[in-house]
């Protein structure tokens, strides 16, 4: 004897009205004849036989209202084709422990949290930055073509893909020559078509090939997000650690100069939200040569997100050959004892510029080039602030909840006691990127913004 | 457009000589097995123990069945989240997939994938994807990659006829054909995206030619006859490994289900489905070849039967006893720590 039992038809149905027998006791059953209707949480459903015999008995008429899920309904007298035991009766009985479970989790997470949040009560000394020796002026633009080079001539399974990347050698020039070094099959231009060519290098990543990617924008990504956070972000957790997508996504990202609203967006704060993914906004040559060379051989996808107007400023960048930084590793850029600058990308320049207009106040700015996004240095900034106990957060993009948001909760978690001020942040404006010269300048983080916020902090 | 010729679907009585005794054996058996497979997934969930979205493959076992007996070592497969028949198909175990419907650490996910979301490297399946139409540019990605590297394999790149409509699909057609890619493109066509239907959601009415302004050839297949599968699986593959790019199948198929468990189906008729049961049922096509014109007996068949049953009634045995994942696991695979 086979007990049938009340289904459950939808994802959250927990009970549901047993609205119409359409067999009767006695009936011959087979399987995917229709028995019954049910009217769910949803919808009104057919349920099916699933085993075959012969209907002996209906324990729960028609019409009745609420029936739970796994109650019994019905007993079926197994026939030819029901020799296999039903894990009905087995199971009915042991519901699982759902609640209980994600209780149990939360709970979890916040200890891991709090147990990760030790830092050192005393500023401990910053392990020193590896010294890589002589160095020579070069612009970050031919560091990263450089360290795309470098990376190609390593491992035959890194290609570059993307829009006017070999034979136009690059809308911006980033990737000059490298159509002539390493030909056609690795350095591809697409046609186009941000999502397909996105969704197409991430399943080439699946296969264990490097692509990097270009996006002659990453306003452009856009069109292509779906791939970089449902398929390269999420595919190594949803397949309990199998598929790795190692990938790197790189281009010019923020405001370049008079391209309005839809070309000047900053994403750091878009792709640090999501769990599976790196992001590293590097400021110098030095920062991109070395941190893309690491994104390259990460063997997980790195949003690395570049600069336009950074393209053609020059650094000092090692002349050795092996040169490369750690992902995740914040730089103190300039040491100071008043404020700590928070800082990224192109605007780590503007706050070295307010750094040496506050030492003309007698003010000693601390510039802290945060270089990796996600994974935060927040050692390195809550350092930094337990040594000055103050902060100035600056950063090109959004306000609402941006990179320097994140920061400042951080600080707040791990170095509240040491601020002898509330953080200040200084922004781009919350409206879409104008055109109009004046206003574009209106809109854009300001020199006199972040001495003003340094100010403030220090209660000058 | 001669090269896009589209053929039609060929009839059942056509395709007896195209696969031997053995082969059909073989498809009958992973036919069945996908459909025992589906029916106890179906009653697991009705019990609760498999939660969340379940998209069942009931009625189209006969397309990745048939279209797998055309692959060798190396080639991928990719699909949506209607993939339990694929897994199987490709040989994944019965137990890693039921235990992965069911959250349990046993599952080729380690239950953290779950119906929509699973892979295996090792048997070439790329996924289970959730987002309709994402797997197509992925599974373009495959063919990349064969093409990359320079050897013969193929990406088998499946979706249904209703992510036949997303951009990204026409994008990967262009990729794929501008590249020679090495990609099928496997349309199932089960009729309903859901709850709407071919004609409510496409101006293409014969999808086989949606590749033809790139010009990948096309063929409409008839996908509940598993022998039709293999002979034009065959000319497909023949034309990826021979390095002239992509190629496109349109399976004409159905699902016996709703989209998903919780669908109660409205938009069809009962009579509709019942027909399609009786009168083009994949395995009782070829149950009935096998008896009619291989002389298989009952008797054979039930040792078949048998050894299916076992399979899937271990799978569910194991999905029910293998543990929750650790709470550890909360936080595993997020990232893999660099070498």
């Amino acid at each position: 004897m086979t007990q049938i039992l009340m289904p459950a038809l939808s994802p959250t149905m927990t009970e549901g009205k047993l609205a119409r027998w359409l067999k009767k006791e006695g009936d011959a059953i087979k399987a995917g004849d229709v028995i019954a209707e049910i009217e769910t949480d949803k919808a009104t459903m057919e349920v099916e036989a699933v085993d075959e015999g012969t209907l002996t008995r209906i324990l729960v008429p028609e019409g009745t209202d609420a029936v739970s899920v796994n109650t019994p309904i019905a007993e079926l007298n197994g026939g030819a084709g029901a020799s296999e035991k039903a894990p009905a009766q087995r199971e009915a009985a042991a519901p699982l422990p759902k609640g209980e479970d994600h209780g149990a989790v939360a709970a979890r997470g916040q200890d891991k949290k709090e147990g990760a949040a030790s830092v050192p009560a005393q500023p401990a000394a910053a392990a020193p930055e590896k010294d890589w020796g002589p160095t020579r002026t070069m612009t970050v633009r031919e560091a990263l073509r450089d360290a795309m080079a470098a990376e190609m001539r390593r491992d035959p399974d890194v290609f570059l893909m993307g829009e006017e990347v070999a034979q136009y050698q690059g809308a911006y020039k980033i990737s000059q020559g490298l159509l002539e070094e390493f030909g056609p099959r690795r350095v591809i231009d697409t046609p186009i078509t941000e999502h397909g060519f996105t969704g197409m290098a991430v399943g080439a990543a699946f296969t264990g090939l490097k692509p990097i990617v270009e996006f002659m924008t990453f306003n452009f990504s856009m069109q292509a997000i779906d791939h970089i956070i449902n398929s390269a972000a999420k595919t190594l957790y949803m397949s309990g650690g199998q598929l790795g997508c190692p990938i790197v996504f790189r281009g010019p990202n923020g405001a370049a100069a008079r391209v309005a609203a839809q070309h000047s967006q900053e994403y750091a704060s878009w792709y640090a939200h999501v769990p599976g993914l790196k992001v590293i906004a590097p400021w110098s040559a030095a920062d991109a040569k070395g941190l893309l060379r690491a994104a390259i051989r990460d063997p997980n996808p790195v949003i690395f997100l570049e600069n336009e107007i950074l393209y053609g400023q020059s650094f000092e960048v090692p002349v050795d050959e092996d040169f490369i930084l750690p992902i995740g590793k914040a730089k103190v850029e300039r040491a100071g004892t008043d404020v700590t600058i928070v800082s990224f990308s192109i605007m780590v320049g503007l706050a070295m510029q307010a750094a040496e207009a506050l030492a003309g106040m007698g003010i000693s700015a601390e510039v802290v080039n945060l270089r990796t996004i996600r994974p935060l240095d927040i050692e390195t900034v809550a350092r930094s602030v337990k040594k000055t106990n103050r902060l100035v957060i600056v950063e090109e993009g959004w306000p609402f909840a941006g990179i320097s948001a994140e920061v400042a909760m951080q600080v707040l978690e791990h170095a509240f006691d040491d601020l002898d001020a509330p953080p200040v942040r200084v922004c781009g404006e919350d409206v879409p990127m104008p055109y109009a010269a004046n206003l574009e300048k209106l809109a854009l983080p300001r020199l006199e913004q972040v001495v003003d916020a340094a100010k403030r902090v220090t209660y000058r | 457009m001669a090269e896009a010729a589209t053929r039609k679907p060929r009839g059942k009585g056509a395709a007896a000589p195209a696969m031997g005794r053995d082969q059909l054996l073989r498809a009958y058996r992973d036919m069945l097995l996908i459909r025992r497979f589906e029916e106890k997934a179906g009653q697991l969930y009705g019990m609760g123990l498999i939660g969340g979205f379940c998209h069942l493959y009931i009625g189209q076992e006969a397309v990745v069945v048939g279209l797998q007996l055309c692959l060798k070592d190396g080639d991928q497969v990719i699909t949506s989240y209607r993939d339990h028949g694929h897994m199987l198909a490709t040989g994944m175990e019965a137990r890693g997939v039921m235990a992965e419907l069911t959250g349990r650490i046993g599952g080729y996910s380690k239950g953290k994938g779950g119906s929509m979301h699973m892979f295996s490297r090792e048997k070439g399946f790329f996924g289970g994807h959730g987002i309709v139409g994402a797997q197509v540019a992925l599974g373009a990605g495959l063919g990349f990659a064969n093409w990359y590297r320079q050897n013969d394999n193929v990406s088998v790149t499946y979706f249904g006829e209703g992510a036949s409509n997303q951009g990204q699909v026409y994008e990967s057609f262009n990729l794929a054909a501008l590249m020679k890619l090495p990609v099928i493109f496997v349309i199932e066509n089960n009729k309903y995206a859901m709850g709407t239907s071919l004609d409510r959601a496409s101006a293409s009415k014969d999808l086989s030619k949606n590749g033809a302004p790139w010009g990948i050839p096309g063929e409409q297949v008839n996908g509940m006859d598993v022998t039709a599968v293999k002979e034009a699986g065959e000319r497909a593959v023949a034309h990826c490994r021979a390095g002239n790019g992509p190629y496109l199948l349109e399976m004409k198929t159905y699902r016996y289900r709703g989209h998903s468990m919780s669908d109660p189906a409205k938009y069809r008729t009962r009579e509709e489905v019942q027909k399609m049961r009786e009168q083009n049922d994949c395995i009782e096509t070829a149950r009935k070849l096998l008896m009619d014109a291989h002389g298989v007996t009952e008797a054979e068949l039930k040792v078949i039967d048998d050894e299916v049953k076992a399979i899937v009634q271990d799978s569910a045995d194991f999905a029910q006893t293998s543990p929750e994942p650790d709470e550890s696991e909360l936080y595993t695979d997020i990232l893999i720590e660099a070498r």
